[in-house]
């Protein structure tokens, strides 16, 4: 499968970007490189085996169910672009 | 015969009992002041980390045996992409491609019809935040709040097949799902709180086939009874554009409660989530024997709990299921039961007083204030006769509102029913001289006239005589005449 420069336009569409025509051009070009370079893992049998969550046999890493405290008010809504009401206030969204 | 079938799916969020939040600390308590119980990792801070609650892992597990599910021993996360703002870090974690539980179902009852309905799957996920708008809705609002408290509470999303054909049989097994959810203590259960919250999605196609038709899903419910009111109002809307030659778009549509109608919300793209695995918080590896474990230590669900009534007590299923349909009230009977075993009375005064009294006050039984021990204690005042059933009711309710002894109610309010026949006889006398037509009637033939001759005595005595003695010595009475 080849990257279209619309197939550039939904990623940048569905990350928030804005791209310039340039940018998209070359960003369309270094994702199938990338694509290339990662498709040479299709040639691997990989029918029987189990997705790898993690990288390290890494499994049922727990917390116990206690209560810890947080941030105060404060701190909770001190990156907030804008507060209201103790809340995060954000425009509309539809 | 509706020449139409409707085909409905509901997709339930129950918010898990743990006492803190699925990959942080931070506490679940419902009602607090917004963003106070918040931290990096619910807030979805650069830099944060979770860690998987193990209590919510051992909930959901419970959750999913109860529903006759199969467990799967290697699940994990996955992360579900989208930007909305009740969603900190662009992200869901929730398991898209292994559900901890799948292929399960429960079994419902509608019309004395039982029908069993199957559950797809019930995954783990984090509750997102919460939006309150400035307007009266969303598209309304100039801008809207967000409260993060909620954010990344555990939940899990119960999914059935789409095998529920009326806004009735979606009310039954919304009410099954909830009592074995209760039952299993893996939930508060409260829908006003949020602790659950149903989807539906319908379509309708014609009768006999097997095609699905395009779906609507119907958000914004907030009772099981809206539940059932947005279906069957859904289901007539999708018919009737049919009929006039229109197509059903397949779009999200909210509830209004107060219209009774369900209305546009936002058209349903195909939605691209770009999911992937969650490779920050470990993966979930159970053993059969632990899982074995969990479904040992289950209680007793809602229909074995039925079927003991009916069986060990004789009880008609109908009471039996209504009775166990909520832990309170199953709870509530057996505790009556330990100190006055005589299943059908008690079953009688739940059915009819404390259900009656419960929903005309609109109160949980929590709130009531009769005890077990208290309506025990009735019941053998009314056995031993000191008053009558009917002066019982009036008792009930007064516990009922105010919690008070029934000996002391009866006390205070001098309701002592009137047994003693020497008592009764000077009342009998003048009650026979006083009607003579009626004892004639009687007399000849006409044995109802005896219930006219029983209500002046309960007349005459201002309700306080026992109507069961006043009708045998009637009878006598009048024999020997």
């Amino acid at each position: 499968m080849r990257i279209k420069a619309e197939d550039v336009e939904k990623l940048a569409l569905m990350s928030r970007l804005e791209l310039t025509e340039e940018e998209k051009a070359a960003y369309t070009e270094s994702l199938n490189a990338s694509l290339d370079y990662m498709h040479s893992l299709t040639k691997l049998v990989t029918d029987t085996v189990e997705p790898a969550v993690h990288v390290l046999p890494m499994v049922n890493v727990f917390r116990e169910d206690r209560v810890e405290i947080g941030l105060d008010h404060k701190q909770a809504l001190a990156n907030a672009p804008e507060a209201e009401a103790g809340s995060f206030k954000v425009p509309r969204i539809v | 015969m509706s020449r139409y079938e409707a085909v409905i799916g509901l997709e339930v969020h129950v918010e898990l009992k743990t006492a803190t939040k699925l990959f942080c600390g931070c506490s679940t308590e419902f009602g607090k002041e917004p963003n106070t119980q918040v931290c990096p990792v619910c807030l979805g801070l650069p830099g944060s980390t979770g860690v998987l609650n193990k209590r919510a892992v051992e909930l959901a597990v419970k959750a999913g045996l109860a529903l006759n599910c199969e467990i799967g021993t290697h699940t994990w996360f996955d992360r579900k992409n989208y930007f909305y703002p009740d969603l900190p870090k662009g992200f869901q974690i929730s398991q898209i491609f292994r559900p901890i539980a799948h292929n399960g179902y429960l079994d419902i009852e509608v019309n004395g019809q039982e029908k069993r309905i199957h559950i797809t799957r019930a995954h783990i996920e984090e509750d997102p935040g919460k939006l309150i708008h400035t307007g009266e809705s969303i598209t309304t609002s100039f801008a809207s709040y967000v409260d993060y408290n909620r954010s990344g509470i555990p939940l899990i999303e119960i999914v059935s097949e789409p095998e529920i054909r009326s806004g009735e049989e979606a009310k039954a097994y919304l009410e099954k799902l909830k009592s074995i959810l209760e039952y299993t203590g893996v939930s508060d259960v409260k829908m006003e709180q949020g602790s659950l919250r149903c989807d539906a999605n319908i379509s309708v196609r014609p009768a006999g086939t097997t095609t699905f038709g395009t779906k609507t899903e119907i958000k914004n419910m907030n009772s099981f009874r809206a539940v059932q009111r947005a279906i069957e109002y859904e289901i007539d809307r999708q018919i009737e554009l049919l009929e006039d030659g229109g197509t059903i778009i397949a779009e999200t549509r909210g509830w209004d409660e107060n219209k009774g109608i369900t209305v546009s919300m936002r058209s349903k793209e195909d939605p691209d989530y770009r999911s992937f695995l969650e490779h920050e918080i470990s993966d979930i590896k159970l053993t059969p024997e632990w899982i074995e474990e969990v479904r040992a230590a289950l209680p007793e669900l809602p229909d074995a709990r039925k079927e003991r009534l009916v069986k060990e007590h004789g009880l008609p299923a109908y009471d039996a299921g209504i009775i166990t349909g909520s832990l309170a009230l199953a709870e509530f009977f057996d505790a009556v039961y330990e100190k006055y075993p005589d299943a059908k009375t008690i079953s009688n005064w739940i059915m009819g007083e404390l259900l009656r009294l419960l929903n005309a006050r609109n109160l949980e039984l929590s709130q009531a204030k009769i005890t077990p021990e208290g309506l025990a204690k009735l019941l053998e005042l009314i056995k031993k006769g000191t008053i009558s059933n009917k002066m019982g009711k009036e008792v009930f309710e007064l516990m009922f509102e105010e919690g008070n002894d029934p000996e002391q109610i009866v006390k205070e309010r001098g309701m002592v029913q009137i047994s003693d026949e020497e008592q009764l006889a000077q009342i009998l006398t003048e009650v026979i001289a006083q009607n003579p037509k009626s004892v004639a009637d009687f007399q000849s033939g006409k044995k109802q006239a005896i219930g006219f001759l029983v209500g002046q005595v309960m007349k005459a005595t201002k309700g306080q005589a026992n109507p069961g003695v006043v009708n045998t010595m009637l009878r006598n009475m009048l024999a020997e005449k």
